[in-house]
């Protein structure tokens, strides 16, 4: 028993990683969950030695509903809607939006489209309306490439500089002309979906640098670099 | 969950959170058989909380829904501004908004853990400036409360001796963590516009609790109640200052009604829990004392009914004003205790007004974590006694500043806005901008004190019921001019503020009060409707909870609030809740009840 005499939760890997993987977190979470029934040891030191778990065991389970669904595991109710054309379509757009750098790779090879396809599809009001303005919208894109650069060609079909000719009349609507405030409505849509999908994943976390969701012993004041930077010594 | 092992029982309580969850701990540690019926479903934060998962493993990356409004992840079970199948209604002209959570513990679950005693001045307020009403206590009657709580419950923070933020007694509180590098940023630079920064109060351990010393404390003679709360103790552990506290602590390191009230009071062996247990009203014999409650069985569907020599109502608010409405009889025909015509009125909410801003000087700021305890570590009680009592204020009651930001974990949204800051940038300038921009934002939310007036009011709707067949509430609503004021005063503030750290104001600073106030309800801090008083006339209950007209029926929830000092309630709630149980169990005990 000498093992569980402390807490496990100190004695974790504190990993340098963004992010902790989804095993990773659970083996955590488990561990967590495990401490507070961790049997007495002879030391007499405070352990966590007390049987939560009051008799009968509360042992409840999530229903399963969008109104009470499992946390830990979790799962998408719905079944995507666009067609491998709008995804090939969206995909192109998102890695406009945020292309490969040195830091990072692009949009799309981290799957932006497809959260963009989640999300069109959720069964709720609002993402309904994004459904039409973005499928709509994909649409129009293509429209507007065949008219400005030559029947058959299809936005993804486009140079780089062509597809900028057309964002960039679209990417900021207070600049759009009248007659584009929906193609920029549209892409200012697809650019805050693509921007949530993007940093949320490991690799945009790690290129952000963010620091966090890793249990620590103590809570120490902000490092000399960070009060430096503020103006704070 | 459910268990009626007991043939007969001296309580009932309704509802499990902050107030029920409380009562049931102070009288199963007094020897007192405690039945509690909960409405929602059992649930186990130590086995349920999605501690360490990431947005991207949400459906949407854990965005809100109508279904979970405050994001996937979020430690609320069939409930939000909507419990399915459980409606409520507004009058014309008000737009009321009502949270509830249907899960063992309720919204103690899911809360923001502030947890901030009233003051002096907060008992009194009549007395001051002639407005509302003054409570039957004082700060004198529930400052052993307070103690009491904080021990048991655990909460970090300082002792600052401010006018009307009272110190807590030596040994109480936990230590306050030390401050993040924007709270430090604001501290410096609120202090040129005169607001004070000082360490807030959470319900959260930062240390482990000295179990022994704290059970003895609380408990002194009474060795079944030590046995229990330092066991309990001893189960949980310190905060690891990471995982959001909104999603529950499967550690137990911050305060759930599941994981700190219940465990031990069940382990008395004096409480048994209903959990999906509904209840529609208290019954009354013929001489008008409280018999038990009707409850609806919602996986049967059948009613049942218990019965016991006092019921205790701490359902929420304004579900425990409905339960008393709807408890209709001859002896009570417009409600039960209600021969004031009281319940149901003077309920209130928090004044809450927001601002953001864009702080050009944390753009780059150096890589670090955070997280730590997951909420405010600093914060700002309210500062202009002095000028509100000189008079130099349009408005008469104070709030308090909650305020946070930078390089937190990105989530649904993320940089969402960036456009409006960039003219719109894409491409390999949108990533440098991301990258420059995150960490650089803050918020600044005020929360103040709302007196309760005639029009706020809930009452039965005669058209609504839900789906258990048990008539709905339906809203009043109206603001006066001192909250309308706050509010235009919090905004004004928060941008000054801003300015001062060299930030850009990101919101509208609204210089008329009604568009920059929350809607009622939203602040999530409805307290009144079955207020406590020294007139029978006037008010519902006594200075215990005790209904003036039924004497063995309680109600120990914010119902009996009479005002809503800017202090979040809840804390307030069991302090108030813990006194009412103590007198309770000196009433079982001479057989006065
Ligand atoms: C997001 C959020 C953040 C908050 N942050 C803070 C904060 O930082 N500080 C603070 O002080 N407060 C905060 N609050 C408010 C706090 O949650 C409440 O004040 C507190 O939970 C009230 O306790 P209660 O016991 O009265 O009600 P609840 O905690 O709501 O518990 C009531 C229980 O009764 C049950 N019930 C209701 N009707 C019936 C019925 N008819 N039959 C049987 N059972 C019934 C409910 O299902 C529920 O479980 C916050 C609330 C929310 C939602
Ligand atoms: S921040 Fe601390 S108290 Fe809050 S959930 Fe995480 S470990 Fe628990």
């Amino acid at each position: 028993m000498d093992d569980n005499k402390k807490p496990k939760r100190f004695e974790l890997p504190v990993v340098g990683a963004m992010d902790m993987d989804r095993r990773h977190a659970l083996k955590i979470m488990a561990l967590a969950a495990a401490a507070p029934s961790l049997a007495a040891c002879d030391t007499g030191e405070p352990v966590l030695d007390v049987a939560i778990a009051p008799n009968p065991p509360m042992n409840p389970k999530a229903k399963g509903t969008a109104w009470d669904p499992d946390m830990v595991e979790p799962k998408v109710m719905w079944e995507r809607t666009l067609s491998s054309d709008e995804l090939a379509s969206l995909a192109v757009l998102c890695d406009v939006i945020i292309p490969a750098d040195d830091r990072s790779p692009s949009a799309s090879s981290l799957g932006a489209q497809d959260f963009i396809d989640e999300w069109v599809s959720a069964p709720y009001e609002g993402n309904q309306r994004d459904a039409v303005l973005i499928r709509g919208g994909l649409l129009w894109l293509d429209r507007e490439s065949r008219e400005r650069f030559g029947d058959g060609l299809r936005f993804r079909d486009l140079t780089q500089e062509q597809r900028h000719a057309i964002c960039d009349d679209i990417c900021y609507e207070p600049n759009t002309p009248e007659h584009l405030k929906a193609g920029a409505r549209f892409f200012d849509t697809v650019r805050s979906l693509t921007s949530t999908a993007f940093w949320t994943t490991t690799e945009g976390m790690t290129d952000l640098e963010y620091i966090g969701n890793i249990p620590q012993t103590s809570w120490a004041p902000p490092p000399p670099e960070v009060l430096r930077h503020l103006g704070l010594e | 969950m459910r268990k009626k092992a007991q043939q007969e029982y001296d309580v009932i309580i309704v509802g499990s959170g902050a107030a029920g969850g409380m009562c049931a701990y102070v009288l199963a540690c007094s020897g007192v058989k405690v039945l509690m019926l909960e409405a929602g479903r059992d649930y186990d934060p130590v086995t349920e909380t999605p501690m360490f998962q990431l947005p991207k493993d949400a459906p949407m990356r854990g965005a809100g829904t109508k279904e979970k409004p405050f994001g996937f992840y979020d430690a609320t079970v069939d409930g939000g501004w909507e419990v399915p199948g459980e409606p409520y209604s507004s009058a014309e002209g008000t737009d009321f908004r009502w949270w509830r959570a249907r899960m063992l513990g309720g919204r103690t679950n899911h809360w923001g853990r502030i947890s901030l005693r009233m003051g002096e001045y907060d008992f009194k307020p009549r007395s001051r400036d002639g407005l509302g009403f003054d409570w039957p206590i004082t700060y004198q009657d529930v400052e052993p409360y307070y103690d009491k709580t904080e021990m048991l419950i655990g909460v970090y923070g300082s002792n600052e001796g401010l006018e009307n933020t009272p110190n807590s007694s030596p040994g109480v509180l936990q230590p306050a963590p030390a401050a993040r590098a924007t709270e430090l940023l604001t501290k410096k630079h609120a202090a040129s516009v005169g607001v004070p920064v000082i360490p807030a109060h959470l319900a959260i351990l930062t240390e482990r609790q000295d179990a022994a010393r704290l059970s003895r404390e609380l408990w002194p003679n009474n060795a079944l109640a030590q046995r229990v709360t330092e066991d309990s103790m001893r189960s949980r552990a310190a905060c690891f200052f990471a995982t959001p506290c909104g999603r529950g602590c499967s550690i137990k390191a911050n305060f759930q009604s599941p994981t700190v009230l219940l465990p031990p009071a069940v382990a008395t062996g004096n409480l048994d829990i209903i959990t999906d247990a509904m209840v529609r009203e208290v019954t009354v014999n013929a001489q008008g004392r409280a018999t038990g409650v009707h409850y609806i069985d919602k996986t049967t569907r059948v009613e049942e009914h218990v019965s016991a020599r006092v019921v205790i109502v701490a359902a929420s608010a304004l579900e425990s004003a409905r339960i008393l409405l709807n408890s209709k009889s001859g002896l009570f025909p417009d409600g039960l205790g209600n021969g004031s015509g009281a319940v149901g009125k003077y309920i209130m909410d928090t004044v809450g007004a927001g601002v953001g801003g864009q702080i050009p000087a944390m753009e780059n700021t150096p890589a670090h974590n955070t997280d730590g305890a997951s909420a405010m570590h600093m914060y700002t009680p309210w500062w202009l006694y002095q000028e509100q009592a000189r008079g130099q204020l349009d408005f008469a009651r104070g709030y308090h500043i909650e305020f946070g930001g930078g390089r937190r974990q990105p989530g649904f949204g993320f940089m969402g806005g960036l456009s409006s800051f960039t003219d719109g940038a894409y491409g390999a300038r949108f990533k440098e901008e991301c990258r420059r921009y995150y960490g650089s934002f803050m918020w600044f939310d005020g929360r103040g004190e709302m007196i309760p007036n005639e029009d706020c009011y809930a009452e039965i709707d005669a058209q609504g019921v839900d789906q258990w067949g048990i008539p709905t509430l339906k809203f009043h609503w109206k603001w006066s001019d001192h909250e309308l004021n706050q509010a235009r005063h919090m905004q004004k503030t928060f941008a000054s503020v801003i300015e001062s750290m060299g930030g850009n104001v990101t919101s509208t600073v609204h210089e008329d009060g009604a568009r920059a106030i929350a809607a009622p309800g939203v602040i999530i801090h409805e307290v009144g409707g079955v207020i406590m008083g020294e007139d029978p006339g006037r008010s519902v209950l006594n200075e215990y909870c005790q209904s003036w007209e039924v004497d063995n029926l309680f109600v120990t929830d914010g119902g009996c609030f009479v005002s809503n000092a800017d202090k979040n309630p809840t804390l307030s709630i069991m302090a108030i809740a813990w006194r009412a149980s103590d007198y309770i169990v000196e009433q079982l005990a001479s057989r006065s009840l």
